[in-house]
């Protein structure tokens, strides 16, 4: 019987492992060819194909609700100063049967068509093609450049080459005189990017509009210079059709394309794409909300939380969240020298949660950090709360001792502890970040009596609590390693 | 997004047939020997396969400065309709290019002006230089008031080596799928709805001949820009460039 309880415990915990989903965004994220996500008052907005977009309170859940004129495909946007700058492609990309194209800018203050600063001006055409010449002014992407505030565009499609235009950052207009020029082939979907110096030139390479067979995925090259020659990590310039890959299709969503980056802060980058088909969702065109991350100079996409039960450790020393409680012993100790090597071998069993966990306290349990032993109370599942809301690209989550309702939670004192159950107090709902490095960064919703934003950190080896967060610190960093 | 990739459009360039135009290279197109990539933005808008193409002459060519061939036959646009180019499984592409369009396809070197019948239609092939590292096969069909959507298009070229050489391997992108052979042996087939991407697909180690050797080519689009660039890499990948070109 008690074989069977631990065979019925192992393959729950599988199941667990093996089922842990990752969406996309929940609500109706329903777009083709996303803008760049902008943040307006406190709400998020990506506008696509056609004249709307969505629209979301708090960046995971996302609704149909954005208003933007011009209708035309494939629009971006940028915040530069007080306003936003929104271009898009009125006509080309075959939309009307032909590849004469204009990219237009407009402004707006708001991007709330409940403000009364939602107006746009007049719409200005920055960038044009005619007659079948070697562009095709659609699908544009901007760059306001962070080391000396010039502001870039590039646009265009599989017909003919991307191009690069510079824009005034105060008209939204083309800079008087300024000619394009290109910068890369076979690819749309552009967009560009400033980090560490390189400039990025994005793309998007494969087919759209083929709902689940659709292989677009997203490639990237890099410059010295915002003129480019944009080159693949190969060196091959994206004139000769070069790229290296940011993120192509996985799991049931297929068709990434039209990135847009969102810096959230030091060291936490969202990368945005909409994926031609998610077959968790009828096959249909859907937004998605990615980790950026960068490795060696190059970015690409990081996998979204997936739920389930983990070890948590500190990317400091190595050692694994737990909780304070006695070490239980396995039977047995080291088998001891000499012994005949002929006997039969046999599996030892794991220490299982019902094997200790009489042993815990009932009330509140402190954690510590500790050498991971794959024991019961170093084994954490993370779940998407429910009806809990979320932040930019996922859901909070809670964190529990596997087998358990046992929930972390942030104290008043700033410091975390465990509470014997969940019951959804915002001091025990957790957002989790990727950070750039592939890390995670680990931050309570709320710390009580608190308006500080502090993440969970190893102020020891030994020892969690809670504190500013630092990227250039180990501290401030945590690991989710599934056994 | 690009609606191209969901509708060809067919019978826009269907209507757009032989014979309405002077050749396309009359305009005097720039020229020279290596071409490096360059960035500007070429006014191309008028109807000619200028500036993207000159014709060929009997001068010393070697291959670019990555080692791109840039001297071809091309044979003007085969019509073969196909609404999207989701078709191009290896399957189809073997039967399709196996298929004969015109006599002695995949033994004869053509000569500048040479006319052969497909079907119903009488095409020429053209002896050119393309000016960049890629050849246009969009603006050589559009250029000389062709059809280019819904085509095959043929290539040719001769590379001579100064002696022979082992392990080399031909190194091809396409848009939209193609089929290389080198002296008659077929050398890669990349398919599927391709763009070209310079080194996209490389051929197993092949020997180059002293002296004369033939690459033949075939590239098949339905709707899209059809174009390919194709370079011979040494055993240690590196473009071979020691060769000259010539198309007789």
């Amino acid at each position: 019987m008690k074989l069977k309880n631990k065979i019925l415990g192992a393959a729950a915990l599988l199941t667990v492992l093996l089922t842990g989903t990752v969406k996309a965004q929940v609500g109706k994220p329903f777009i083709h060819d996303p803008s760049t996500i902008a943040e307006c008052d406190g709400k998020y907005y990506t506008f696509g194909t056609g004249g709307g977009g969505l629209i979301s309170e708090d960046g995971w859940s996302w609704n149909s609700g954005a208003v933007r004129p011009g209708g035309g495909a494939a629009p971006d946007v940028i915040k530069i100063g007080d306003r936003y700058l929104v271009v898009y492609g009125s006509t080309g990309g075959g939309l009307g049967g032909g590849h004469d194209g204009r990219i237009n800018t407009m402004w707006t203050k708001s991007l709330d068509p409940k403000s009364p600063d939602f107006k746009f001006s007049e719409s200005n055409v920055v960038a044009s093609s005619a007659n079948m010449e070697d562009n095709d002014a659609i699908d544009p992407g901007l760059l306001l450049d962070p080391t000396d505030g010039r502001l870039w565009l590039s646009y265009g499609t599989y017909f003919g080459f991307i191009r690069l235009v510079e824009l005034d950052p105060k008209t939204g207009k083309r800079v008087e005189g300024n000619k394009a020029i290109n910068v890369a082939i076979d690819c749309e979907a552009s967009d560009l990017m400033y980090h560490d110096g390189w400039y990025y030139l994005l793309g998007t390479h494969g087919t759209c509009c083929d709902g689940a067979n659709s292989t677009y995925n997203i490639v990237v090259g890099r410059s010295k210079k915002v003129t480019g020659p944009y080159l693949d990590n190969m060196g091959r310039d994206m004139i000769e059709g070069g790229g290296k890959m940011v993120v192509a299709a996985g799991g049931r969503i297929t068709g990434p394309g039209h990135f847009g980056r969102f810096i959230v802060g030091n060291g936490i980058e969202k990368m945005s794409c909409h994926y031609e088909a998610d077959l968790e969702q009828s096959g249909r065109s859907v937004l998605a909300i990615r980790p950026l991350l960068w490795k060696n100079g190059w970015p690409y996409a990081g996998d979204n939380f997936k739920e389930g039960t983990y070890e948590i450790e500190s990317e400091r020393r190595g050692y694994a969240l737990e909780l304070v409680v006695d070490f239980v012993r396995m039977a047995g100790g080291m088998r001891g020298f000499g012994r005949n090597t002929d006997e039969p071998i046999k599996p030892v069993a794991s220490q299982e949660l019902a094997d200790v966990i009489k042993t815990w306290p009932e009330g509140k349990i402190n954690v510590r950090i500790g050498d991971y032993m794959f024991r019961p109370h170093q084994k954490w599942t993370i779940t998407a709360a429910p009806n809990a809301g979320g932040y930019l690209g996922a859901p909070y989550y809670k964190i529990v001792i596997a087998g358990t309702d046992r929930a972390l939670a942030a104290t008043a004192e700033g410091e975390v502890e465990t509470v014997p159950a969940f019951t959804g107090a915002p001091e025990q709902l957790w957002r989790i970040d990727q950070l750039t490095d592939g890390t995670y960064r680990i931050m309570p919703k709320i710390v009580p009596n608190s308006k500080e934003q502090l993440v969970l950190v190893s102020s020891g080896d030994s020892t969690p609590t809670l504190a500013p967060f630092d990227m250039n610190s180990d501290n401030s960093k945590w690991n989710f390693k599934a056994h | 997004m690009n609606i191209k990739h969901k509708t060809l459009f067919l019978v826009v360039s269907s209507v757009i047939l032989v014979g309405l135009a002077l050749p396309g290279y009359s305009a005097t197109p720039k020229k020279g020997k290596a071409k490096t990539i360059s960035t500007a933005v070429i006014s191309d808008t008028a109807r000619t396969i200028a500036p993207y193409f000159s014709p060929a002459t009997a001068k010393k060519m070697t291959p670019d400065s990555k080692g791109f061939i840039q001297r071809w036959l091309l044979l003007e646009p085969i019509n073969k309709p196909n609404r999207g180019n989701t078709v191009f499984t290896d399957s189809y592409l073997r039967t399709n290019f196996s298929m004969e369009y015109f006599p002695n396809q995949f033994t004869v070197l053509p000569k500048n002006g040479d006319k052969v019948k497909v079907g119903e239609q009488e095409l020429t092939w053209h002896a050119l230089e393309s000016s960049l590292f890629n050849v246009k096969l969009f603006r050589f069909a559009y250029g000389l008031r062709k059809q280019y959507y819904g085509v095959i298009f043929w290539a040719v070229t001769v590379v001579n080596s100064p002696q022979e050489m082992k392990n080399v391997r031909m190194a091809v992108g396409s848009n939209s799928a193609s089929m290389w052979w080198l002296n008659g042996k077929e050398a890669v087939l990349l398919s599927g709805d391709r763009r070209m991407v310079a080194d996209d697909c490389v051929s197993p180690r092949l020997t180059l001949n002293k002296g004369k050797n033939i690459i033949r080519g075939v590239v098949i689009n339905g709707p899209g820009m059809s174009d390919f660039c194709v370079r011979l890499l040494d055993e240690k990948g590196q473009p071979i460039k020691n060769l000259t070109i010539t198309y007789e």
